[in-house]
């Protein structure tokens, strides 16, 4: 029914099992939207936030899914910016989950607020010193380049291409992709940092407390560091997951492998300087603010397994896994070690948000407890639906992986070796 | 700005609070939650839901009987007048602290609901409209005139009684008088406190007695180390009292401070 609209020379499901594909994902994304709907009509009373758990499950999804669609301003950074061309294949996936991710975030900030409609005061009231501002400024423009970039994926699309002012249009749009993966590197470094001193600079919680290099606190830059990790790892995952879906080859394995391997390199750094920044806390910012760091982790469940796991489990391992070239080259370690910096990443970022909040500040106060109510987790489930559902229209309808079809036509002929296999 | 005969024009308003001689009656919980138009708590509010603009927390010892004392304290926004932890964190300009009086002062009209503040304030002193404000027929009669009541959505927290200190402005000029004289302005909590545990006063007056009681040996402030000199002094002569002010000491063994 719709094949005039698939991408020449690739091959798709028939619309049937399509639609079946989707009736699961639009009953949660309905699902979803009456939950936040509640939320919007009578009130954030429907969530089990409350005065002392002030931010939740959305707050520690929404820095969790903006770290794990860092993907497309990094990968567009090695792109087009250091020319690493071997990554074009997935450009385009890192476009359309990034802007999965940003909408989605941005649309369960919109939920949390208790004022919605005063949105537009951060831009006419903005307090600079506030990272806050920073985070909705970077965000807003950021989601706007997101936008600009997927236009070109979307006008690629085989019966839009028939309209001849899109079809210049499009054309037109890739001689500016430089700019816009420059000016989206600019603004994602600005934004995931801010993400991370929104947490370091509460001097009133020495648990998420740090110094400042420069004006800002060092979870800054580990923020950047650690999204610039777990970016390309999310990427990996995604796409080896939709290979395994559509059971095609979407990238050459070399693809996969190299997406590792930046990964690995990139956690190494961020493991490294996350050391050195828990070594500084432990010892001087956390005992300065008359808070012996060992303390926090006295209140149970979160133990000092919890700073370990994250570091070490879901550090160390992955980095050493994704830099070794012969562990690298086998797909389960591959895609095992992708997926334990990603839940790396998750891990630190509830610590950031949730395990700050549940560390009792005052002597008389009691350690806090918070577990989401149902509207809260429909409401997020229908983030994650709406981007099942923008991934699966944009795969099946737009060239999100360039190299599908010359994979098809090598898969055809198996005697063609891979020109990319085993060189990362 | 200081004026000719030395004294510095700009107030810094403060309290101080005896917790010895604090018998947690909750008087100025009530007064407070009369005079700033306080909603009742809804019948879905928790205790982590309501809105106390100050909360008396019993505290002990930790000991058992008979060794076991308990105090109360009176917990309101410390009103922090260094590098205010809820200040520069506001998205929007909704808080601020008034130079003219050093009280934070926060705007409902212009808050976001974001909470971020609530997460950077270290007291616990900030509270969130999680429902529609609304209180029982007949009861809307009783509201303060001076004071807006605020909507669902928005952040909370004392500010001092400040329909209080423009009642007292105005009365001031009406008097043709330039300044507030001391004891003119009294939040509604202090008025309240049938143990007169509570005083308030211009920290920037020396002879006042909120300045020298904020030198008493025995005063002290809650966690002193994250400097955010709160103007809210809390004093006590009993060592274990003091020593809530330090950071809380998780349950390893035995607690010696419960609240």
């Amino acid at each position: 029914m719709d094949r005039h609209f698939i991408t020449r020379g690739v091959k798709r499901c028939s619309t049937g099992r399509f639609l079946l594909w989707l009736a699961p994902w639009v009953a949660m994304l309905l699902f979803g939207l009456y939950c936040a709907g509640l939320c919007l009509v009578k009130g954030l009373n429907q969530t089990n936030m409350d005065n002392r758990f002030a931010f939740g499950l959305w707050i520690f999804l929404d820095l969790t899914v903006i770290a794990l669609g860092a993907g497309a301003f990094f990968t567009g950074f090695l792109v087009y910016i250091l020319k690493i061309d071997a990554l074009k294949s997935v450009i385009n996936s890192a476009v359309v989950i990034g802007l999965v991710c940003y909408s989605g975030a941005v649309c369960i900030l919109a939920v949390d607020v208790g004022q919605p409609l005063r949105a537009w005061f951060t831009f006419w009231y903005p307090n600079v010193h506030s990272m806050l501002t920073e985070v909705t400024f970077c965000i807003s423009c950021y989601l706007m380049v997101l936008f600009i970039e997927y236009l070109p994926i979307a006008l690629k699309n085989r019966k839009l291409r028939d309209v001849p002012s899109l079809l210049v249009f499009e054309h037109e749009m890739h001689k500016v992709m430089y700019v816009l993966a420059g000016v989206g590197t600019f603004l994602s470094f600005f934004h995931q940092g801010s993400l991370g001193g929104l947490y370091g600079v509460l001097r009133g919680r020495p648990f998420a407390f740090r110094e400042g290099l420069g004006i800002w606190p060092t979870t800054f830059f580990l923020f950047i560091l650690s999204a610039a990790a777990v970016g390309p790892s999310f990427i990996l995952l995604t796409t080896w997951m939709v290979q395994k879906i559509t059971k095609k080859r979407l990238v050459r394995p070399g693809t996969l492998q190299l997406l590792g391997r930046i990964s690995g390199l990139m956690l190494a750094v961020y493991v490294l300087l996350k050391t050195v920044d828990t070594i500084v806390w432990i010892n001087r910012t956390s005992p300065g603010s008359g808070f012996p760091a060992e303390q926090f982790y006295a209140w149970k469940p979160f133990g000092v397994w919890i700073l370990f796991a994250e570091i070490g489990l879901f550090g160390i391992v992955p980095a050493i896994v994704l830099l070794a070239p012969k562990l690298r080259a086998r797909t389960g370690w591959l895609v095992s070690a992708a997926a334990m910096a990603s839940i790396g990443v998750a891990l630190n970022r509830f610590v950031q948000t949730v395990q700050t909040l549940s560390v009792p500040t005052l002597s008389f106060d009691k350690f806090m407890t918070y577990s989401p109510s149902w509207q809260e987790t429909g409401t997020f489930l229908a983030v994650v639906a709406y981007g099942v559902l923008v991934y699966s229209f944009s795969f099946r309808y737009f060239r999100v992986f360039p190299e599908e079809r010359e994979l098809a036509i090598e898969a055809a002929q198996p005697d063609d070796e891979p020109a990319l296999v085993g060189r990362y | 700005m200081t004026s000719a005969n030395g004294n510095n024009k700009n107030k810094r308003y403060g309290m101080t609070i005896d917790v010895d001689r604090c018998t947690g009656c909750g008087a100025c919980m009530v007064a407070c939650a009369v005079e700033n138009n306080v909603p009742p708590a809804h019948e879905g509010a928790t205790e982590r839901k309501g809105i106390t603009w100050i909360r008396v927390f019993k505290v002990d010892n930790g000991e058992d009987y008979p060794g076991k004392r308990t105090a109360f304290v009176p917990v309101l926004c410390q009103q922090c007048g260094e590098d205010t932890p809820c200040v520069h964190v506001c998205p929007q300009q909704a808080v601020d602290v008034d130079p003219a009086t050093g009280i934070v002062g926060q705007m409902p009209e212009r808050c976001l609901g974001c909470r971020y503040c609530m997460a950077a304030c270290p007291y616990h002193a900030r509270y969130f409209n999680w429902w529609d404000p609304a209180w029982p027929v007949g009861m809307e009669k009783t509201l303060n005139p001076d004071v807006a009541p605020r909507m669902r959505g928005v952040v909370e927290k004392c500010n001092f009684c400040h329909g209080r200190w423009h009642a007292a402005k105005q009365r001031a000029a009406a008097a043709g008088k330039k300044e507030i004289q001391p004891g003119d302005y009294v939040p509604a909590c202090v008025e309240a406190c049938p143990a007169g545990a509570i005083r308030f006063g211009d920290l920037n007056d020396p002879a006042g007695e909120v300045a020298r009681g904020a030198k008493n040996p025995a005063s002290f402030r809650l966690l002193e180390k994250l400097h955010t000199e709160p103007k809210i002094y809390y004093s006590s002569k009993r060592d274990w009292v003091r020593r809530i002010a330090d950071a809380p000491r998780p349950p390893m063994g035995k607690e010696n401070l419960r609240g």
